[in-house]
Parts: C-alpha cells; structure tokens; sequence
C-alpha cells in the first residue's frame, strides 16, 4: 500500500502514525496546541537549544546512561543480555530527558508556569525538578487516589517547589489528572506550557516526546557499535504504559527491520481478569487526551479504568505510534502480570544486584517469554530503579518469602 | 439584504428550526444546556419540555462522557452522575424516539468523540437526523477532520454543526470556522472550562470583534453565563447566549424539574 516509504518515526503533518494520532482537542487549546505544532521542531533543532540540552543531558542528568552487560542474567537466559541504565538518570528514571527538553522549549516560548500530571509521582518529579532548576512555577495535577498511594513522591515534589493539586474527577488516578492539567491550560492560554509526560496527547506532543526521548536509543547505537561491534541488537525490549520510554529505546531502531522490537503491556491481576491494563489486548480505537489510538473503555465509549501494580502503566491508553507499531507488526507486544513482575523485579536484584522500578520489571518478563539463540545480543530498556516500589517489594517477601 | 438572503437559503432547506428561530426572533436567543439523564434517568424529556413551556429558544442536549475535558465541575459532575444513572447514547436515542410530537424547539446535541466513534459515526447522525435532532456540537472534532472525514457525513444527514471560537481565536480562523459552521457559531466568553470562575462574562471588544466581522451564523455566546445580568449584557451585543453551569446548579437538588425550570428561566428572562 505505501508507495513511498514512510519512517515509522515521524508522523505525518496532522500528527498521525498511521490512523493514530492527530489532535483532537477542543478550540480552547487550539492557539497553545498550534504555537507548539509550528515552532517545535524549529526550535529544538536550534543550534543554542542543542548545546543547552545536550549539556544538561550530560552534566545534570548525567548521560549517557551505561549499556550494561549483565553477564549472570545472560547465563540465565543463554542470550547476550544489555541493560540500558536509565535508572540511573537523575530523579532515578528516563522521565527527566523529556522535562528538561521541555523546559527549555517552554522558556523559549516565554511561558512562565510550567504544569503537569503524574501518576506514580515520577514524571511530577521530574518536571518539578526542571523548574527548580530554572526557576518555574509549577503546578503537578495528581489523582487523589495516587497521593495516598505515592506519598514519598509527593513530599518530593513540594521539597522541590512544586503545588501539587489533587485530581478528584472520576476515577481519581491517572487519567483524570492528565484530564485536570489539560483544563488548568484550557484556563490558562497565554503563559502556561503544559508537560505532558508520555508519548500521548495531540499532536506534536507523542512527536515531541519520542523525540526527545530518543536520546535513549541513540546513545544504545553507538554503545552497541562499541562492545559488539555492531550498531543493531537482535531485540530491543521495553515496558508500555503511554509508552515514552519504549519510545526512545525504539526510535533509532524503528527502520531497522533485522531489529525485533518487544513491547511488555502490563496484565494486571491477568488479562480477562477485568484488572489489566493491557491495552492492546483488551483495547479498541477510540480518543482520548487529544489523540486517537487503542483505547481500553465500554462499548459506550465510557473510558475504562485499568489496573497495574505498577502506578507508571496504570493508563488506560497508549501512544498512538505505539498503537501503529502495533497494528503494523512493526513491534511485537506482550504482557506481563503483576506477580510476574515481582518475579522479575526479584531475579533482577538477587542476579546483577540491581533493583528495577516495577514499571521495568514487566520488560524484564520478556526474557521468560521469548526463545534466544545464544547469539542473540538483547537490549532491555531498565526505565527506572525501584525505591520507589518498596513497599509492593515489602509487601511481597511478606507475602511470597521471594 | 441579510434577511432576503436567509430567507432564501431557508426555503431551500425547507427546514432547519435552527435558521428559523434566528429568523424569527432574532434577537436575544436563549439556549439552556442541559446533561441527558440528569437529574435522573428519566428526566431528559421532561427537562426539554420545562425548558420550551418557560421561554429557552433551543436546547442543547449533552451526552455524558467518562472524560469531558472542556467542561468544568459542576457539568463533570452531572455527567458523572448521568453516566452511573445509566445514560448512554442508544438509551438517549430510545428516550428521544417520539419527542418530537411534544418539543417543537431546535435541539442541538453536544458531546465528546469517543462515544460517538464507539456508537458508529455515521449510524449516529442517521439515529440523531432520524428522531428529529437539528445540530451537533462536537467540541473535540478538529476542523481537519470535519472537513476530510466527518462534515460530509453529517451533511449528509442535514444535521447543522456548530465550530467554537475563543478569544484568543485569530480572526481568519474565525473566518474559516464560521464557514464551515452552520446553524450558529458557539463564542465562548473567555478562555476557560465551562462555569469557568473569570468574572467578567465576556468582553465587549471580543463580542463587538465578532459582530464587526458580520459573520455568515448568528453569534451565541456561552461560559460563563449565568443570570438575567450576564445574559442581557452578552444580548446587547452578540444574537443570544447559551446556558450550562448555572442551570445544571439549579436542578441539583431539585425534587421538582419543571418548577425548578420555570424558576430559572423566569430569573434570566424575567
């Protein structure tokens, strides 16, 4: 059908991957959502914007992460086993490349309040912690239900500077934060940018995102190129709730068929258990935060509110690349449950004493599900580290003598 | 001039109640929002006929959504409880199947995308077109996707659409909106959900803005209006306003619908 080939990176000028994607927001947002879709790019390919992002990047966030080699997890699985260390990113996880690449979108475009949702805490922290570092104020919408949930995060947030706002709409979590921060900007047009923390929302957020992100995969390239001798693993795993770290591990590799892309949905309690956020599986196409893409909702079109112990995929949608990439085939989905995840979480740290963020964890099931040749190099995408968790870990050696 | 000409495109669709209040009145029109199953369940038709029996000029009917991004709390709250009352679009459809023997105004429904993806696209206009619906209002349909995918197909079904445009809405995409609006264009006051706090209604300079363009659709005004003050203010200038929050809070906890209605309305019109 594609006479010209098309890159799965980029989407097309009104923002779709295929039939996902495009900006579907009211006329509030049109003139923020509009300044964002005709100057991102200019801007951010800007030589002075490079240097700045590259340097915070570097200095600040402390990139690039290592391509570590884990050598008794690659035993396990008979299989040449990297893990791309983006736990030990400031803030303890990938988010932050993303906030500090739009924080200095967001100076240039001279907004002076910066706001946010959050969901387990993280991106919230990460975009507190930007605007600390430039002096922005800014505001953190938060399910009610979360704040409860997550409080060490949300004492974070405020030692940062941060307002953190509860969202007490709906369901209270996720979904409805993200709902609260896009009304906060409906209400606040002219100085406000809005950091989005995952691959969703309209046009040119998912872009955007994935964008900056990338940094993720590229960094993977050269180091690859370096203790293998080749630019090109076999597989590149990762975790998908939105999906903005699987973005990144993705992005260089995506027109690069010989590379198998694994993407782990998180099952919940098991798929059909009614307690699952595996999207893909149990989602239809359907609109929400602005864009079109696989949706997890009723045959009324209501939105469903999913389950994960991991509050990171606790979304009921995807990015709409993701939903692409998956209607392609382009990449392999799969999903992990919650204990599967523990499990895996557990291997992690007993094996290369590493404790990864139950979001990670789920990529780090993949390994179990998939045959290697003893060849094949693997680059699992460890998105975050697992002080976070503790209490699920906690609730687990209680419960399971892991 | 003006008036020939609507008078002629009014013959020429041979009815469009929506054209025809705008015709006949003229001036001052009033549209009462008002959230399908709320109150209860059963309340859409009765609702609907308080609002004809005591003086709205058109209806507009919304249909819940799970996540109404442009509608503040009191309007996410009605949905919310609509939504657990049980209200979807088929049950709204079934309640609207006869209605048309007792509500004589133009009713325009408004709503998000998603449940009327879910519901069939094209079956939803045919269902809306079939019970006698006049517009839709789809806030989160995107001129893009009107023009190459949606707007034939509600065109199709002779329903009118109306675009909305903010203040902060340049003046050619103003322009363009208008164009692709038919029936009326929704202003809204100022840049915020709906009920939204800023306390000015709308400005003068935005509303005389809009009149200046003498735009092809009448001007209804809406958010944050929500009394016989706001509305008289908008009326000197813009054709009309449009009701929500202030009426959704009326009927809160209201063990009577009509009489609640009928207070209301007489406290904006009175």
């Amino acid at each position: 059908m594609e006479k010209e080939k098309q890159s799965y990176a980029s989407p097309d000028e009104q923002g779709y991957y295929g039939q996902f994607g495009g900006a579907y927001i009211p006329e509030m947002l049109h003139q923020n959502v509009e300044e964002l879709r005709t100057k991102y790019l200019e801007i951010i390919y800007e030589e002075s914007f490079q240097q700045e992002f590259q340097y915070l990047l570097q200095d600040y966030v402390g990139r690039p992460t290592p391509l570590y080699f884990a050598e008794r997890l690659s035993n396990r699985y008979k299989a040449n086993i990297f893990l791309k260390r983006e736990d030990l990113c400031h803030t303890g996880a990938h988010k932050i490349n993303n906030t500090i690449g739009q924080i200095l979108l967001a100076q240039r475009l001279g907004k002076k309040r910066i706001i946010a949702e959050t969901g387990a805490g993280q991106h919230g922290v990460a975009t507190a912690t930007v605007c600390a570092l430039k002096g922005l104020e800014c505001i953190v919408y938060m399910g009610e239900k979360d704040i409860e949930r997550q409080a060490p995060n949300v004492a974070r947030m405020k030692m940062l500077g941060a307002t953190v706002i509860p969202a007490t709409s709906g369901s209270k979590t996720l979904k409805d934060a993200t709902n609260e921060a896009i009304r906060d900007w409906i209400n606040n047009p002219n100085d406000t940018h809005y950091i989005i923390g995952s691959v969703v929302g309209p046009h040119p957020y998912p872009d955007m995102v994935a964008r900056f992100q990338s940094v993720i995969s590229e960094e993977m390239r050269n180091q690859l190129l370096e203790k293998t001798g080749s630019e090109l693993p076999n597989y590149v795993i990762a975790c998908v709730g939105g999906g903005s770290n699987a973005a990144g591990a993705f992005y260089h590799f995506l027109d690069e068929p010989s590379v198998k892309l694994i993407a782990v949905e998180a099952a919940g309690e098991g798929v059909n258990s009614g307690k699952s956020a595996a999207t893909t599986q149990l989602g239809t196409t359907g609109i929400l935060h602005g864009s079109k893409s696989l949706l997890m909702q009723t045959e009324d079109g209501q939105v469903v509110e999913p389950h994960s112990i991991s509050a990171g995929l606790d979304y009921p949608g995807i990015g709409p690349l993701h939903a692409h990439l998956f209607e392609s085939g382009r990449a392999t989905f799969m999903s992990a449950t919650d204990k599967k995840a523990l499990t895996a979480a557990f291997e992690l740290a007993k094996f290369e004493g590493i404790i990864p963020a139950l979001e990670s964890a789920h990529a780090l099931h993949a390994l179990r599900m998939i045959n290697f040749n003893k060849n094949d190099v693997v680059v699992i995408c460890l998105s975050g580290r697992g002080d976070k968790d503790l209490a699920a870990y906690m609730m687990a050696m209680m419960n399971n003598n892991q | 001039m003006f008036v020939k000409l609507l008078i002629i495109e009014y013959l020429l669709q041979k009815m469009s109640r929506l054209k025809d209040i705008f015709l006949t009145k003229r001036k001052s029109i009033l549209n009462i929002y008002c959230t399908a199953g709320y109150p209860h369940l059963e309340s859409t038709l009765e609702v609907m006929k308080a609002l004809q029996d005591n003086g709205a000029d058109i209806i507009e009917l919304g249909m819940p959504y799970s996540d109404p991004l442009a509608d503040g709390p009191v309007i996410q709250h009605s949905s919310s409880l609509a939504l657990a009352n049980g209200m979807t679009i088929k049950k709204l459809f079934e309640q609207l199947k006869s209605f048309r023997s007792e509500v004589s105004l133009p009713v325009v429904l408004m709503g998000y995308m998603n449940p009327v993806l879910q519901y069939g696209f094209e079956k939803f206009c045919a269902d809306a077109a079939a019970v006698g619906i006049d517009g839709l209002i789809l806030p989160d349909l995107p001129e893009y996707e009107f023009e190459t995918e949606y707007g034939p197909i509600i065109k199709k079904y002779n329903l009118d659409f109306v675009f909305l445009v903010t203040p902060e809405t340049s003046e050619e995409r103003v322009r363009k909106l208008d164009n692709l609006s038919t029936g009326f264009l929704y202003a809204v006051s100022s840049s915020s959900t709906t009920g939204g706090g800023n306390s000015k209604a709308a400005s003068e300079e935005y509303l005389l803005k809009l009149k200046g363009m003498e735009l092809k659709n009448p001007v209804l005004v809406g958010f944050g209006i929500k009394d016989k003050a706001s509305f008289d203010a908008v009326c000197r200038i813009a054709d009309g306003a449009i009701i929500g929050t202030a009426f959704i809070k009326s009927l809160e906890n209201s063990t009577d619908v009509n009489a609640s209605t009928k207070t209301f309305l007489s406290s904006v019109l009175g």
